[in-house]
């Protein structure tokens, strides 16, 4: 057997984004950004397995905006627009307003009940499919992660759907030149340096750049932009792709892991009673064959 | 026996670096073949990369699989997204198996969520349980979701393969087996696997060079209870009078102490050593959540009252900048006293 690649006919649906390069070398990005609950103040609903997203705080996943400021950056380098998208329920548009005070220029909600229950598989079908909606995009750039799925699994789908080359958990863009991007990203124990042809899709990590606070103006540009609203019937889509009914993926069962393990403590006040706790803990240590 | 002759409905996917197996390789052996001794079918490893030698896919062998796929070329020797897709999804749709399981590692998580999307899978990020389901023969895939305040167990009841990332250093590999038997499968490489469009330049190590929080197993980590970053010294000594790895709060990253590949938490690094020391941390239930599947949690601090206390195996309630030279000194006078016997 040789290897081929896959098969064209196995691509998403839906017409080809326009191979068109924005014009004079400036940037059209899109960054996918997501609502996530604030840490601590999480509920499940038991029937589901899926996370309750109503009556919760909410912030922009944090690790998103390290995504929204890598875009910014580049825009204000290269010149171009920066395009937030969130799918989410009506809520996430407070996401987006969060992004267009930052700078994005535009804010995009992919919102409909039948996307409800999405897992990392069709989530980022459904991205991907407003992105061809939206037209030509120079880079996507996502988080590496959200902080309440934590599966980092959107991003790459999105590329995958897209047909885009994907770069994950970069940590530094070198430069961007004639199309292609020179860029490092962070593996377990290094640094892998890119290039990588445009259009494409990065996910970053905190490196990258530290993310700006809002300004006052775009505070309040973002309370006066029009937020664009894409449906389900606004995008080509498969139905048997969409929301829960189209997730490969059913979560069974949730259950709380028991959080204590009922360890010993120990108090050391004084030298002596320092002396005793490393003789103590070299012995703990000892037992559980750790030395 | 061919390739075609051996039944090997599990797979795992296997991870080298310059032509080595990383241990996470033999790790999602063992998964993998409990897995399949459940349902009765062969285990197979496939090795994606260049110059993989013959001992290390016998090494596959005798630590679990029954069939080694081995897709060798020399534009394929470091990890890049597109061409391991491309192979990977060719395998897969040649020989339809019917749980593949990777490691959740910087390549694992890009390959896997990439090809799920190709072969219109089911992807289960970062499982620290794999089972397979009594009656249906479905397979059970249990990880830690939201900051590790719940255990979600998942399946894919309809679309084939079934696929999970595994947690690094969330098993342990099977004692290698020199009797054990299996097949190598050299599998041709074409011209349509290779993409063009991201080509490597280069590798750099991490500065600080004394490892990767996740692959190792044992991590001491710092927070700003060490008030300054001189004193991470402190968290460094130990970590090499262990055989560790050092290892950071948001608030010691945050502060510019260490790098980011060094953050444990939430929104860094998730570890599963078989010990985690936390000097200076509090414990902060973002921090927690990427410490919460260590086997050993041992956490020194002045604060009784810290959160990390409530949640280790041995808590130090001490200023650590007393108590971790005590301690150093301890493991100094063992180590001499070791050395002396072995002369």
């Amino acid at each position: 057997m040789v290897l081929q690649s896959f098969e064209a006919g196995k691509r998403a649906r839906g017409a080809a984004r326009p191979a068109v390069p924005s014009a004079g070398g400036t940037l059209r990005i899109l960054v996918p950004i997501k609502q996530v609950p604030e840490t601590g103040d999480v509920k499940m609903d038991p029937e589901t397995g899926t996370v309750v997203r109503a009556g919760v705080e909410t912030v922009v996943n944090p690790l998103d905006l390290y995504a929204v400021e890598a875009a910014l950056r580049l825009k204000a380098e290269r010149g171009g627009t920066v395009v937030a998208l969130s799918m989410g329920p009506a809520q996430a548009a407070k996401a987006l307003r969060e992004a267009v005070a930052m700078g994005c220029d535009e804010a995009v909600l992919v919102s409909d009940r039948r996307f409800g229950g999405s897992d990392t598989w069709a989530t980022s079908y459904t991205i991907a499919q407003a992105a061809r909606k939206l037209g030509y995009f120079d880079l996507v750039i996502a988080g590496e992660r959200a902080t309440d799925g934590d599966t980092a699994q959107v991003g790459p789908g999105i590329a995958s759907w897209l047909g885009l080359p994907l770069a994950t958990y970069v940590s530094r863009i070198e430069s961007v030149e004639g199309g292609e991007m020179i860029l490092e990203r962070l593996v377990e124990d290094g640094y892998q340096r890119l290039a990588i042809t445009l259009p494409a899709l990065l996910t970053v990590v905190k490196e990258i750049a530290s993310p700006r606070l809002p300004t006052l103006r775009g505070k309040k540009r973002s309370k006066d932009i029009d937020i664009a609203v894409l449906d389900a019937d606004s995008i080509d889509l498969d139905p048997s792709y969409l929301g829960l009914k189209g997730s490969p993926t059913k979560v069974v069962r949730i259950a709380s892991p028991k959080v204590s393990r009922g360890g010993a403590t120990v108090i050391a006040k004084d030298d002596e009673g320092v002396a005793a706790a490393a003789d103590g803990l070299v012995a703990f240590l000892e037992k559980k064959g750790l030395l | 026996m061919s390739a075609e002759t051996c039944q090997c409905l599990v797979w795992t996917i296997a991870e080298q670096r310059d032509g080595a197996l990383k241990d996470v390789s033999f790790e999602l052996l063992a998964r993998g073949r409990r897995l399949a001794d459940k349902l009765g079918t062969g285990l197979a490893s496939v090795v994606i990369g260049d110059g993989v030698s013959r001992e290390a896919m016998t090494e596959l062998v005798e630590r679990g699989a029954d069939a080694v796929y081995s897709v060798q070329d020399p534009r394929l020797a470091h990890f890049v997204c597109e061409p391991y897709s491309n192979a990977l999804s060719g395998l897969v749709s040649a020989y339809s198996p019917s749980v593949v399981l990777a490691a959740a590692t910087s390549s694992g998580r890009t390959l896997m969520p990439h090809l799920a999307v190709r072969v219109r899978a089911g992807l289960t990020a970062d499982c620290t349980e794999l089972d397979i389901e009594e009656g249906t023969g479905l397979l059970l895939q249990t990880r830690p979701a939201i900051g590790g305040n719940i255990m979600a167990t998942i399946k894919t009841p309809d679309r084939r393969p079934q696929m999970a990332t595994v947690r690094p250093r969330s098993s342990r590999p099977l004692p290698r087996d020199p009797a054990r038997r299996g097949i190598i499968v050299d599998v041709p490489v074409a011209d349509s696997v290779m993409d063009g469009r991201v080509r490597v330049l280069g590798y750099r190590k991490d500065a600080d060079g004394s490892g990767c929080v996740e692959e190792a197993g044992i991590v001491v980590a710092g927070g700003k209870g060490l008030k300054k970053a001189e004193n991470l010294a402190l968290v460094r000594g130990l970590a090499e009078d262990l055989g560790g790895v050092v290892g950071a709060s948001r608030e010691a990253v945050d502060r510019g102490w260490i790098g980011y590949p060094h953050q444990i938490g939430l929104s860094g690094k998730t570890v599963s050593p078989r010990l985690y020391v936390g000097i200076g941390i509090s414990g902060a239930i973002q921090h927690l959540a990427g410490i919460k599947t260590s086997e050993v949690i041992v956490s020194v601090n002045p604060d009784p009252d810290a959160n990390l206390h409530k949640l280790a195996d041995y808590a130090v309630v001490a200023d650590a900048f007393l108590f971790v030279p005590e301690l150093r000194r301890r493991l100094a006078a063992r180590k001499m006293e070791a050395d002396n016997h072995g002369e």
